[in-house]
């Protein structure tokens, strides 16, 4: 890196007093950043927080789950958000997993399929298998869709599915879950894979060894495409961020995150 | 003549806010320089250039496909949107009736105040499900980038083009009528190849701002990494590479994305150079 740590904590720094200069917010505002799968789910949690606690404002904002590491390393914000497991120097850091988030894989509604053996679906995205004829479906080239290099999504699903093999480099790119869905959703022959908690009636979830895609099979266990959603603090949470990190474990919170499609987290973790 | 002192001042700070546009220029160069300068000299230009397999987590940072993918677009955009875009510039100049004019010209600047997001919004909504649907392929493909960026390139092909038919000596067109050629005659065939270093600059200019688009094309193009083989194949174009992997990059992976910036500054100074030098040279 050619600037180092400080000068680049000292840019961010200034840029968020830019910021906060110009949106003029109080000073007890919980800033809390990082993985795009969460944010929705982060949002929802911070406006019922709000309606709770009308003093403290909790500012939600997005950029990826290391950018949210790197922030909640760096103080930049109070919490940073990840939608994978912490990694190499990150694990010094405090974390909660607050969720545990099902990773589906999405057709068409038209699709035939409603069944795939996880090797169909490594093979699939290594680009070995191109035809849906291949899988018992209507024949036509399968359209590989997968997520962009670094997004926590991606690198769940490759560590999860791929193992050691490769995502085909022809597969098209989409940088969020939305578009993922939105392009499955127009296109018959596509495939893709998204949150689970997002999955609606535009797209089909397919089950995964015979393993419906639904949250009480995450819970038990059955269905193996899962990964934790965790808030991550620089060292263990005091004042504020620990209020809000209170809620959102407490069975309220959890009742909202569940409400919104993701499976409450596993107690067994502190 | 003597100076007064408001003079002086008022000068001065002209001096100041004029430095300070340039500043930017500069601040921003250097800024690209220096953060993706080192990795480019670590990793060889030669490997980043012309390596033909992006893969960040593998620590692979080849953009071979991605500049293919870059020309791929902006020669499709050029193949639409050139001949129509002179077209109109040579009805704006010639044919129009001023009516007409006062109506076209305002459109087609318009075109050129829609934001980029709009037009790939309206890809994705329009043209992406029409190639699926007509063509085949998932429909994010080569042409349906080139089909966007031919509508945004429009406004600067035509507008300069225009002017340098408008910009020739009327001598030179009532020459050609009083030797008997026709109107169409007299612009195929004197207009035409006089104002040809200006229709050129145009072209380039549009095929630069083709290169430089971001927004829209992230929306249609489908950002594959591989080369493609038809033109109903997914591309990725390299500002699409910064745009679409910024927000997640971190370490040497958001080098490489500023490294790809170099590569794609290089190349937008090239074409502006080019045109500048084409239009210069009259």
């Amino acid at each position: 890196m050619t600037l180092t740590t400080k000068q680049e904590k000292f840019f961010i720094l200034l840029m968020c007093l830019l910021l906060s200069a110009c949106s003029g917010q109080r000073q007890d505002t919980l800033i809390v950043a990082g993985s795009t799968s969460v944010q929705p789910y982060a949002e929802v949690l911070a406006e019922e927080y709000g309606h709770l606690r009308p003093d403290k404002i909790v500012d939600i904002q997005g950029g990826g789950s290391s950018a949210g590491i790197a922030a909640a390393e760096a103080g930049t914000a109070a919490i940073g958000m990840s939608s994978r497991n912490l990694k190499g120097g990150e694990l010094v850091l405090w974390s909660v997993e607050i969720a545990i988030d099902g990773l589906a894989i999405i057709v068409h509604p038209s699709n035939t399929l409603t069944n795939l053996s996880a090797e169909d679906v490594r093979e699939i995205y290594t680009g070995s298998l191109t035809d849906w004829g291949k899988l018992g479906g209507t024949p036509g080239k399968i359209h590989v869709i997968s997520r962009e290099e670094g997004s926590g999504t991606r690198s769940a699903f490759e560590e999860l599915v791929m193992g050691k093999d490769r995502i085909t480099p022809k597969a098209i790119i989409q940088d969020s879950n939305g578009s993922v869905r939105q392009l499955v959703s127009s296109d018959s022959q596509a495939i893709g894979f998204i949150s689970l908690g997002l999955v609606d009636h535009t797209v089909a979830a397919l089950s995964l060894d015979g393993i419906a895609a639904r949250e009480d099979k995450v819970l038990d266990g059955s269905y193996k495409l899962f990964r934790p959603f965790l808030f991550v603090t620089l060292a263990a949470p005091e004042g504020s961020a620990r209020e809000f990190i209170d809620f959102v474990l407490s069975p309220q919170g959890q009742e909202i995150l569940l409400q919104e499609g993701l499976v409450p987290r596993r107690e067994e973790k502190p | 003549m003597k100076k007064t002192l408001a003079e002086v001042v008022t000068e001065k700070t002209f001096l100041v806010l004029a430095l300070s546009a340039i500043s930017a220029l500069v601040l921003i160069t250097v800024f690209i320089f220096v953060q993706g300068g080192p990795f480019i000299t670590t990793q060889g230009l030669g490997g980043f250039v012309f390596g033909m397999s992006w893969a960040p987590s593998q620590g692979e940072y080849g953009i071979f496909p991605m500049i293919v993918g870059t020309v791929c677009v902006a020669l499709g955009a050029a193949l639409i949107g050139v001949p129509i875009g002179i077209c109109c510039s040579i009805f704006l100049a010639e044919f129009a009736p001023p009516l007409l004019k006062n109506i076209f010209r305002p459109a087609i600047q318009l075109l050129a105040g829609i934001p980029s997001v709009v037009y790939g919004f309206w890809g994705l909504l329009f043209v992406v499900p029409f190639i699926r649907h007509y063509l085949g392929g998932p429909g994010l493909s080569i042409l349906a980038g080139s089909i966007i960026l031919a509508i945004m390139i429009l406004p600067t092909v035509v507008s300069i083009s225009e002017v340098s038919l408008i910009a020739l000596p009327r001598t030179y067109k009532e020459g050609a009528l009083a030797l008997g050629l026709t109107h169409w005659q007299t612009i195929y065939s004197v207009l035409l190849p006089a104002a040809k270093s200006g229709i050129v600059a145009a072209i380039v200019l549009g095929i630069g701002r083709a290169i430089g688009e971001t927004m829209a094309v992230i929306m249609v193009l489908g950002n594959s990494v591989a080369l493609p083989e038809s033109i109903l194949d997914p591309v990725r174009t390299l500002t699409t590479n910064i745009g679409i992997e910024m927000g997640y990059a971190a370490g040497e992976h958001r080098e490489a994305l500023f490294a790809t910036g170099i590569i794609l500054f290089l190349i937008i100074m090239t074409i502006n150079a080019l045109a500048q030098y084409i239009t210069r040279r009259r």
